[in-house]
């Protein structure tokens, strides 16, 4: 049976990257489509109508919206190799429970360091350190959140490595300083190919945040 | 075979813990209860989920999980009677969107917005609101739950409706779910609310109707319309 898998998606998203990473982890041949969210192709509309978002993955012409719920999909329906939940239920329940973390705090806070200005901003800054200092303590000494190779926690987490250097640019912060366990988790992680070809450059990134800025009208 | 300890920390009103009630009784598992008074957290609740200090909290040999769509997903995992999540993939991936969906676009907004703001802000989210209820009404056409023939995760996520929904439209004034705009979703109301476990373990309504109404009489100030 033929396994037709497509990936709509817009480069620089995180969300995106999730899905690219668990894909290459369980190395599935899959077709990358970039979308213009200005200008949604017929076929984002149609396989995610509700949300109109990227990523969805398509595979054999069924779609699955929302980027953990296409990591578990991928993790499930490719159950062959590099299990990214552990099988303890136990386990996987703490790795829910961290990705769900991830979800909640990273992305918007994260957008506050380059969308926001002056307390804001300031305010925003701690929380994100906060964040990723409570990330930083359930790392622990394992070299990934999935322990001894990377696991979900780990796919839903490294893709905002990609935008640190925009985040800590427009905010004028270092995040290596206050997170290095952190740091060197995402350099290490950074390693593995299946991660290194699903991230966009950091330079790249920073110049569509500024572009993002300017469209927003900030500074 | 081991002595089995579970715990459920609850508050009494709480939509979420209701979800891990109601999972943790479909498939017979017995448990103890503990009520919080989250405006006075205990020392367990604080040590059990530092993170986020909520409820509910799953207390199973020792061992606490947090965020009741995770709770669900343990809870179906270790006890495989009444299974709540289908087997095939793609199936367990439509139920985790719906379960989202139902908490992001529709609860949010109706504890946040409908319940606590009024005029134009609230207008809007009522609007969201409906415009959302479709999609639900969609995916149920040729189903009696969410789930299918009988319930499951989906259901038991969105349960809420088929009750402290309406508390909500009686204390605003507006009704949202219309018998005419959504006879499936009114007819799932009344199924789901047909199960005796889940009948049986409804919070007191006037109750309910109280404590909402004081938030939103909180969160206007002085000048409640109604």
């Amino acid at each position: 049976m033929a396994n037709e898998v497509i990936l709509l998606d817009f480069w620089p998203s995180p969300f995106g990257m999730r899905v690219r990473i668990a894909l290459a982890e369980k190395g599935v041949k899959y077709e990358y489509r970039d979308e213009d969210l200005r200008n949604k192709s017929p076929l984002l509309l149609q396989m995610n109508p509700i949300h109109k978002k990227i990523p969805v993955l398509i595979h054999n012409g069924r779609p699955v919206c929302e980027s953990l719920v296409a990591v578990q999909y991928v993790d499930e329906a490719w159950n062959d190799k590099s299990p990214l939940l552990p099988s303890d239920p136990y386990q996987r329940a703490q790795a829910r429970f961290w990705a769900d973390f991830v979800d909640k705090k990273i992305y918007d806070i994260g957008k506050k360091t380059w969308a926001t200005k002056g307390e804001e901003l300031e305010a925003a800054k701690k929380e994100f350190i906060d964040a990723l200092k409570l990330l930083e303590v359930e790392l622990g000494n394992k070299p990934y959140f999935g322990g001894e190779t990377i696991g979900y926690v780990d796919v839903v987490l490294i893709p905002f490595y990609c935008w640190f250097y925009a985040y800590e640019t427009c905010g004028n912060f270092s995040i290596e300083p206050e997170c290095p366990v952190l740091i060197a988790w995402a350099k290490r992680c950074m390693q593995k190919e299946s991660i290194s070809e699903s991230l966009p450059d950091q330079q790249k990134v920073y110049e569509f945040v500024l572009m993002m800025r300017k469209n927003l009208g900030i500074e | 075979m081991a002595e089995e300890e579970v715990k459920v920390f609850r508050t009494w009103s709480s939509p979420f813990p209701l979800r891990v009630i109601w999972a943790l009784k479909l498939k017979g598992v017995e448990f103890d209860t503990v009520y919080e008074d989250l405006s006075n957290k205990s020392p367990l609740l604080l040590q059990y989920n530092p993170v986020h200090k909520k409820v509910p909290v799953l207390l199973h040999n020792g061992k606490p999980i947090c965020e009741s769509l995770v709770i669900l997903e343990y809870v179906d995992e270790r006890w495989k009677q009444f299974p709540l999540l289908p087997q095939d993939p793609h199936e367990r991936a439509k139920a985790r969107f719906w379960a989202k969906f139902g908490d992001d676009k529709v609860l949010q907004t109706m504890r946040m917005d409908v319940l606590l703001k009024q005029g134009k802000e609230q207008e809007e989210a009522i609007v969201s609101t409906i415009e959302n209820l479709k999609y639900l009404e969609e995916e149920l056409k040729g189903k009696k739950f969410f789930g299918g023939e009988t319930i499951g995760l989906v259901d038991i996520a969105l349960g809420w409706l088929a009750y402290h929904f309406n508390v909500v439209e009686e204390i605003i004034g507006v009704k949202l779910i219309e018998q005419q705009k959504f006879p499936l979703l009114v007819a799932w109301m009344q199924e789901f609310s047909n199960i005796p476990t889940i009948q049986d373990s409804w919070p007191p309504r006037d109750k309910l109707f109280d404590r909402y109404a004081s938030f939103r009489k909180a969160a206007l100030g002085e000048h409640t319309p109604k």
